[in-house]
């Protein structure tokens, strides 16, 4: 599933980090290399806004119509400033919406204890990759990473039938179960890449102190291992959030139980859609994900380039 | 302490859960699909081998030809905007200039953003009547009335593609920017001491130290767009008269819109056939490359 493209494995090996906590300041010591001569700096900003117009537009245009009353909304000739514009739509949704509150709810419970289960998976998985040999641990790897190359929309019905047999449907388990297992993969190489940058000495240490394997992995990895655990987490989290769609559209038909996503596709698919209560919602949405953007930005590029380049 | 017999036995523990999951979730399924591919499995509990029958049956159609053509044409397309695009974004993002940190963060919404939502308003923006493209377009005098995007099937088309590229292209930038930021600068440096300009720098330099790169992000992208299934069944459902039915959504329209799911199952193993063909291609071309540059 596209999904698991997205918080993917390219290759493992050093992050280059795309954003720099402290970047050096532009106007002192930039290298000669990189001075830019006036009419290749305006072709530089003028393709920066091209490409970011693009990627933006939908948010800048999502955001106007969440501020334009019904009437302006429907109303021809175009004009993409709202006048009169307020963020009445962004009270009015919560009644109009029936269970926006519960849906965002069910949105992070979701992710919530997807990203518990894939955590406590994965970290004893990963462990086991970066730091033992055994026979056809490169076979195994390689199997883990061809998961995703099947989509949960190929699954589907076998799952759905799965799922029956195991009691799982219109519940939460009929979202949360076979989310998991696509994230597994990526989460595996990520975490595996951050365990085999801590020094081998320090396990050949503790087995040499008479600590077992176990007491080893607790007290002497996972500590050190905690932040790439937190950028392992913070992306499936990411991961969880984004893609609930395709399993929550087939596998739930409980208006209770349904994530955001889903609960908008219903409310979009009426006769009438109320554009502006629908992009409100849709932003609150966003909410959490930009909170994490702004505050976790460092540890997500992290998490985002863990090394793209060498395989 | 590794390599020994009770380190294998102890990794082996380690991953059991994690084996024991995909075993259950992903494997197992994926085996049921070949299973029930073969069967005439519906919404009833009992069912029976039919042999070959579906594959006859969706190969005899006629229209799955043509579902096949149409979403390689749609994967093609939008892949290669996905490696145009990105390399765009990845080259200006690159470039020392004041902004560039929130320039790279500005890049990520499309990719972060729960996928549904990002739609949702593409789905506003090819509105008809009242639309932002649409409505621009006429404000310009570029077009006569409104054009509903979605309504005729070749728009439609391209539409989907247009979403699907802004839904790839910040992954594939932020990792073509990585794999830029790898190569090591001395490169740059005595190219530059010789007086290479930069557009010969990078067609030189960096672009082919870049192939690895766009290799794989081409291939993840194939992948993920291949079995690309969430924009085209909210913005369109398959239509206009199934002119954006790409094989994913002929196999979910099949399975579970309307309960064959022995057909679905064959035609869902079509497309897993496709796709392991996209890796085996892959692969290959990994060790070809791998092997010329032993040379």
């Amino acid at each position: 599933m596209s999904d698991v493209a997205r918080t993917t494995e390219v290759a493992a090996v050093d992050s280059p980090a795309i954003i720099e906590p402290k970047r050096r300041s532009f106007r002192a010591g930039v290298a000669m290399i990189d001075r830019y001569s006036w009419y290749e700096l305006v072709g530089l900003y003028a393709g920066l806004a091209l490409f970011l117009m693009f990627v933006l537009a939908p948010f800048i245009e999502g955001f106007m119509v969440s501020l334009k009353p019904l009437s302006q909304l429907f109303s021809t000739p175009y004009s993409f400033i709202p006048e009169n514009g307020s963020f009445a739509a962004y009270s009015t949704m919560w009644t109009t919406v029936d269970g926006l509150g519960r849906y965002i709810f069910n949105s992070l419970f979701i992710s919530a204890v997807v990203t518990l289960a894939v955590i406590v998976i994965v970290v004893p998985a990963a462990y086991a990759f970066a730091r033992f040999q055994f026979v056809g641990s490169g076979v195994l790897l390689g199997m883990f990473l061809a998961v995703n190359m099947f989509s949960g929309a190929v699954l589907l019905i076998p799952l759905y039938r799965l799922m029956r047999s195991l009691g799982l449907l219109n519940s939460y388990w009929a979202m949360i179960v076979p989310g998991i297992a696509f994230l597994i993969p990526s989460s595996i190489w990520l975490l595996r890449t951050y365990m085999a940058r801590i020094p081998r000495e320090l396990d050949e240490a503790a087995w040499v102190d008479g600590a077992s394997r176990l007491y080893t992995l607790r007290r002497v990895i996972l500590p050190l291992a905690m932040p790439g655990v937190v950028v392992v987490a913070i992306m499936t989290f990411i991961g969880a959030y984004a893609q609930q769609f395709i399993f929550a559209l087939t596998f739930n038909s409980r208006q209770e139980f349904m994530p955001l996503p889903v609960g908008l596709f219903a409310f979009f698919g009426r006769q009438e859609v109320l554009w502006n209560e629908l992009m409100a919602a849709s932003f609150v949405g966003i909410l959490p994900v930009m909170i994490i953007i702004v505050f976790l930005q460092r540890y997500l590029v992290a998490g985002l380039t863990a090394g793209a380049v060498k395989q | 302490m590794t390599s020994t017999r009770s380190a294998s036995l102890f990794a082996l523990a380690l991953l059991a859960p994690a084996i024991l999951y995909i075993l259950a979730i992903v494997a197992y399924p994926l085996f049921d699909t070949v299973v029930l591919s073969f069967t005439n499995a519906a919404l009833r509990p009992a069912y029976d081998f039919v042999g070959w029958a579906n594959y006859e049956r969706i190969f005899g159609a006629g229209n799955f030809t043509e579902v096949i053509i149409r979403t390689f044409v749609w994967t093609f397309a939008s892949v290669s905007l996905k490696m145009i695009i990105g390399m765009f974004g990845a080259v200006l993002l690159n470039a020392s200039i004041p902004g560039q940190t929130l320039f790279r963060i500005l890049t990520m919404p499309p990719w972060i953003v729960p996928m549904a939502i990002g739609i949702f308003m593409w789905g506003w923006m090819y509105n008809g009547q009242f639309g932002m493209l649409s409505g621009l377009l006429q404000n310009f005098g570029l077009i006569a009335g409104p054009f509903p995007f979605l309504a005729y099937g070749s728009s439609a088309f391209w539409a989907t593609v247009v979403t699907d590229v802004w839904i790839g292209v910040p992954m594939v930038t932020i990792y073509f920017l990585a794999s830029m930021q790898s190569i090591p600068k001395d490169l740059h440096e005595a190219a530059w001491t010789d007086g290479a300009g930069r557009l010969y720098r990078f067609r030189r330099i960096t672009l082919p130290l870049m192939v690895p790169a766009i290799m794989t992000m081409s291939l993840l992208s194939l992948i993920a767009t291949f079995n690309s299934f969430d924009i085209i069944w909210i913005l369109t459902q398959g239509g206009p008269s199934n002119q954006t039915t790409t094989m994913i959504i002929d196999t979910y329209k099949t399975a579970i819109g309307s309960y064959r799911y022995g057909e679905g199952a064959a035609r869902a193993v079509v497309i897993c056939i496709f796709v392991s063909i996209f890796c085996i291609v892959y692969f290959r071309a990994v060790r070809k490359l791998s092997q010329g540059e032993v040379k």
